[in-house]
């Protein structure tokens, strides 16, 4: 009986799941052996011919370049962030609440508004940077139009929105770390600093890989802020492989090659997983 | 005395850090309620104005994307909820024929969500006749692994003697899951409801790709085309629309502040 009626519970649910999850994901796979179909040419099988035009695609060396500069930019830096406020909020600080409100904001606001907020700061001449740099003296700057600068600027911003996000991580795990380790360190007449680099920081290793894996996944979905801010430009400097999906398949109406691209993404995501899997069996061990 | 310098050193450090964080939303405010020409001169006597908000109102048709949005984040909870309770109820409570596999097979999503697959889910949209429904952008999104997940690993703590004590009442068990299972996973559902709502709030990739019509489009993608660059509109009045789409999260934000903070908690840790 159990069987049946787990079965009947769960059905609503998978229908949904295999059509729009397992279903896609599949028929993606299999799209990618196709050509892109038109009225003229029917689509048809074609192999590899996609990977190898992908190969051969200077545009998806350089997105997939961009988005390992953009993991590496954002993710250390917006953890090492997170990681400064959780200690801040988590001491006794004047105005506590109202600075720890300050921090999450960001993380309830749509990335496009972040975008449409950011775009005024990175504005030449009469954006907020030009402006506050022109007091010191600096030269205006293309902050968006610059290929050097683009990707950097948009990395900022992701920064500012995420950190606040990994901060409530941490700020958990502090809380739950047993104080009498804070008296005995106090007792032991140990430095703070030596007292976060053997003592707290370990501890809430289990936190930083957790938080360290879904900000690697995050990385790949984040693109929203492209649609205003860049369009990928100038020359793609600031594209990621999921915007560069968008554009093949609801541009340049390329479907057999958008999924191909996808393919590579939904890989990448594969072996992320993998990574998250095997990680967590540790975590079991280590308890 | 030492540790009284570092403490206030601190304290600066973090709230220097704090109004740096706020720095780019009261820029935001500051452009949206003065006049356009004031929107990059700071002038602690310029006039106030609401006169932006009017313009963006008028400008762009918001009541249309606040409908939109509302009866898409609706739609996405209540469907969401009914899914996964029974969904978590059958792998927490029932040792069914292939509910490990099955489980593997859900989380798959946690991974795989269905932005990554919008050129598939699009042509599956197109030949459901959903392209540019709200329902389109809505299906994708109504059994969510998460849920189950999340829903599943709460049902697993509710003590068995209860369930059977219902059982002795006469309780079927759709009767059980009702009365005993959703009560007690009451804080389960808060946490979820809060990160649903602000995630479908605020997505944009998929409602993008599947909507071209005022009718459907919700407030992210109208946003993003009243904002956009080309078209010509002030930044002032850009400020004021983005300050209109958001308002409604970010006040709802500030007054349960607690609530929120520990259900995206919740939510991540699992």
């Amino acid at each position: 009986m159990k069987h049946v009626y787990g079965w009947l519970l769960l059905t609503p649910a998978a229908i949904l799941l295999i059509g729009f999850t397992h279903y896609p994901a599949i028929a993606t796979l299999v799209d990618s052996f196709f050509s892109t179909g038109t009225v003229v040419r029917p689509s048809r099988f074609v192999g590899f011919d996609n990977y190898a035009a992908l190969l051969d695609d200077p545009i998806f060396w350089q997105v997939l370049g961009n988005n390992a500069w953009f993991a590496l930019g954002t993710i250390p830096t917006a953890i090492a962030i997170a990681l400064v406020m959780a200690l801040w909020v988590n001491e006794k600080l004047p105005a506590r609440a109202l600075v720890r409100m300050a921090y999450f904001t960001p993380t309830v606001l749509p990335m496009i508004a972040v975008a449409n907020l950011w775009l005024f700061f990175y504005t030449p001449q009469i954006g907020m940077l030009d402006q506050v740099g022109a007091l010191f003296g600096a030269p205006s700057h293309n902050w968006l139009g610059d290929p050097n600068l683009v990707l950097p600027a948009t990395m900022v911003m992701v920064v500012w929105k995420e950190a606040g996000f990994f901060m409530i991580f941490y700020l958990a795990a502090l809380q739950n770390l047993p104080p009498e380790l804070q008296e005995a360190a106090k007792i032991e007449g140990a430095s703070r600093w030596y007292f976060f680099r053997r003592v707290t920081f370990p501890l809430l290793m289990p936190t930083t890989l957790f938080v360290l894996v879904n900000a690697t996944i995050n990385s790949f979905k984040l693109v929203d802020h492209l649609f205003i801010l860049t369009k990928g430009g100038p020359d793609n400097a600031s594209s990621l492989l999921l915007y560069y999906v968008y554009q093949v398949a609801f541009s340049f109406f390329d479907t057999g090659y958008a999924a191909t691209l996808t393919v590579v993404l939904l890989v990448l995501l594969a072996l992320l997983a993998v990574v998250q899997f095997l990680l967590i069996e540790k975590r079991v061990h280590y308890r | 005395m030492r540790l009284r310098t570092g403490f206030v050193l601190e304290t600066g450090a973090a709230w220097l850090l704090a109004l740096l964080w706020l720095l780019p939303l009261a820029y935001a405010f500051w452009a949206a309620f003065h006049p356009p020409e004031m929107a990059t001169h700071f002038d602690l006597f310029a006039p106030l104005t609401l006169s932006n908000f009017a313009k963006a109102w008028s400008y762009a048709p918001f009541p249309r994307h606040f409908l939109n949005t509302i009866m898409l984040v609706t739609m996405i909870l209540s469907a969401q909820l009914v899914l996964c309770t029974l969904a978590g109820y059958a792998f927490a409570r029932f040792e069914f024929f292939g509910s490990n596999v099955a489980f593997g097979l859900v989380l798959v999503q946690l991974m795989v969500m269905p932005e990554v697959l919008i050129v598939e889910n699009y042509r599956i949209m197109a030949r459901l006749g959903l392209v540019d429904t709200i329902l389109g952008i809505g299906l994708p999104y109504m059994a969510s692994a998460f849920g189950i997940f999340l829903l599943r690993q709460t049902f697993k703590t509710v003590p068995r003697e209860l369930e059977e004590a219902a059982r002795i009442e006469g309780c079927g068990f759709l009767g059980v899951l009702w009365r005993v299972y959703v009560p007690l996973a009451r804080p389960t559902y808060l946490a979820y409801g809060l990160v649903s709502v602000s995630y479908h709030w605020n997505n944009f990739l998929w409602p993008l790709v599947v909507t071209n019509s005022v009718e459907t489009r919700p407030l992210t993608v109208g946003l993003a085309i009243f904002g956009a660059p080309e078209s010509g509109v002030d930044w002032s009045v850009i400020s004021a629309g983005t300050i209109m789409a958001v308002a409604p999260l970010l006040v709802a934000f500030l007054l349960f502040q607690r609530q929120f903070m520990q259900s995206f908690m919740h939510a991540g840790i699992k």
